[in-house]
């Protein structure tokens, strides 16, 4: 079962039974998203709480798999305290990270990713890639629509 | 006397398959069937030999298509024990196809502000969406039947929805939960008050002996690729009645009678419903499929199915006691061999990864059922549904699997 250990490395289980970050913020003063993965019915809400440019506070609700719970948990510990370019820039690596196709670009720095590389095994299951990515589009979409 | 199941496997060149270097367990038949080599033989005999388009040619390779063609419509045709024989028989591109050609063939005819049709909570989207996307259009009521706590369609209030509808549209067997519908009284108290009568065959054709008469409905829709055939052909049987209650849905080459710049004159005959190239050699998997089921008997290959299904209800009472539930009903009355499940704190999606990794394949998500989903409080279920290659063996890795997926997410 080499490939299902790549898949559920032991982070990711950690992070699925015991999600960092998990509950809502208060909108406003927060700002909130809703993502849907429309094939399995799996569903976040990524609330941010921004001081100036920096995420202060960052809480999850939802439901779904545990690379999907596991991603978002692991997500928010990544982005809390830090800037929004360091969210984007976060966001960037994360989706090369998870690209199956072989194009030449800059290789991921898994290092530079800390604790999120354990989700580079999900790439050799390409239906659950959207699961991985999920919460993270979400948190994209509540930033972009954050009034700045 | 027990028949003896496994030259039947012999027949399924997938099941040779390994995957992950476990030998491969089918568990997807409500999705897709497998494959004898009978059906693909058959088509690809016809791309070697007969290929030719269908209709209007006078060479001798084209009068084979048709042949072959037209006789599978009436394989199709008695399959159903069709009263009227092959011209009630309208091929599609599958069951959805089928859905929509009636909805709006028949539905834009006969539906209105004043109007009403009844489906139910059960139904798969292909029985949703095409009588959602005509109500945008025409404004018309729809009705459902709900789904009681046992997983039955809840006729309790059946006389009062029916009570001013037209049409009646619901399953013959639930993909999701494996209930039988009560499809002889349900058509009896419809045709009673003058409503018209449409059941999705998808998973009833498949399973089940089907003689569209002592059933007394009005159409039926279902596609080969459940039922051993191939992909990309399905078809609509309708009493003659009702085919001529209907227009045409799609218009081009094949459906007309006469065209000229002022506009086109279609088909008399069922022809109207067909338009473009058919799927010539997808309607001669599909009647090779029949051959293949009837020279099985389909009685016999539901009692099998059937005692699968219980062995495997009776032994997923031994996974995860208490955390494992079943989502369908819990004894084999009026119930096929469609299984769906939800263990207690593990996501579908995971048990299916690991299902795979062990050789087993079921399905993980809303099975294109998200009102019957929302009903019983569920995002998704791992679907575990039987076909007549299945045996107890495939019962046994399934069970072990279910085993190590609930150990290893706990």
């Amino acid at each position: 079962m080499d490939g299902l250990d790549d898949l559920y490395k032991e982070i990711i289980l950690d992070h699925y039974r015991s999600p960092r970050n998990r509950g809502e913020l208060a909108v406003p003063p927060a700002i909130s998203a809703e993502g849907f993965n429309p094939l399995c019915g799996d569903q976040v809400t990524v609330y941010v709480q921004l001081d100036g440019d920096v995420i202060s506070d960052i809480k999850i609700t939802g439901t779904g798999c545990s690379i999907s719970q596991a991603s978002a948990s692991l997500m928010t510990a990544a982005v809390k305290g830090k800037t929004t370019s360091f969210a984007y820039d976060r966001l960037a690596v994360f989706k090369r990270l998870m690209t199956i196709d072989d194009t030449p670009g800059e290789p991921v720095n898994l290092r530079e990713l800390g604790e999120m590389a354990a989700l580079q095994g999900v790439v050799q299951f390409p239906a659950r890639i959207k699961c991985a990515i999920l919460a993270w589009n979400t948190l994209d979409q509540a930033l972009t629509q954050s009034p700045q | 006397m027990s028949t003896d199941f496994s030259s039947l496997r012999s027949d399924i060149p997938q099941l040779t398959r390994e995957v992950h270097g476990r030998r491969l367990v089918y568990l997807d038949s409500a999705a897709t069937s497998l494959t004898p080599r009978s059906v693909i033989e058959a088509m690809d005999q016809y791309y070697e030999r007969h290929h030719s388009n269908v209709h209007r040619a006078v060479y001798l390779t084209a009068e084979e298509a048709t042949a072959a063609f037209e006789g599978a419509r009436k394989d199709i045709a008695s399959f159903i024990s069709a009263p009227g024989g092959a011209e009630e028989v309208v091929f599609t591109h599958g069951t959805t196809e089928a859905f929509n050609l009636i909805a709006h063939g028949w539905g834009a005819r006969h539906l209105g502000p004043n109007s009403a049709i009844v489906l139910t909570e059960m139904e798969h989207h292909a029985n949703l969406v095409p009588w959602f996307q005509l109500r945008e259009r025409l404004g018309f009521e729809i009705r459902f039947l709900k789904v009681t706590d046992d997983f039955r369609l809840d006729l309790s209030n059946l006389d009062e929805l029916l009570h001013g509808a037209s049409l009646i549209s619901f399953t013959g067997i639930s993909n999701v939960l494996g209930t039988v519908n009560p499809v002889a009284e349900i058509a009896k108290r419809a045709h009673a008050v003058g409503v018209r009568v449409v059941v999705d065959g998808a998973q009833l054709v498949a399973h089940h002996p089907v003689d569209v008469e002592a059933l007394g409905i009005d159409a039926i829709c279902f596609g080969a690729h459940k039922m051993m055939g191939p992909t990309g052909i399905g078809a609509v049987w309708a009493k003659r009645d009702m085919w001529a209650e209907m227009d045409p849905f799609m218009g081009g080459g094949a459906m007309i009678a006469d065209v000229s710049l002022d506009g086109y004159v279609p088909a008399p005959d069922n022809r109207r419903f067909e338009a473009g190239t058919p799927p010539i050699a997808e309607a001669v998997g599909f009647a090779a499929a029949i051959r293949y089921l009837s020279g099985w008997g389909m009685s016999t290959l539901q009692a099998h199915e059937e005692e699968l299904a219980a062995e495997a209800l009776r032994r997923l009472a031994e996974v995860a006691p208490g955390r494992l539930r079943i989502i369908g009903p819990s004894s084999m009355d009026q119930r096929a061999g469609v299984i769906s499940l939800d263990l207690e704190g593990v996501h579908p999606h995971d048990i299916a990864q690991v299902l795979d990794q062990h050789g087993v394949c079921v399905r993980p998500g809303h099975h294109c059922a998200k009102p019957l989903m929302k009903r019983f409080g569920l995002s998704a279920t791992v679907r575990v549904s039987f076909g007549p290659y299945n045996t107890s063996q495939d019962i046994d890795v399934l069970i072990d699997a279910l085993t190590a997926a609930d150990a290893m997410f706990r």
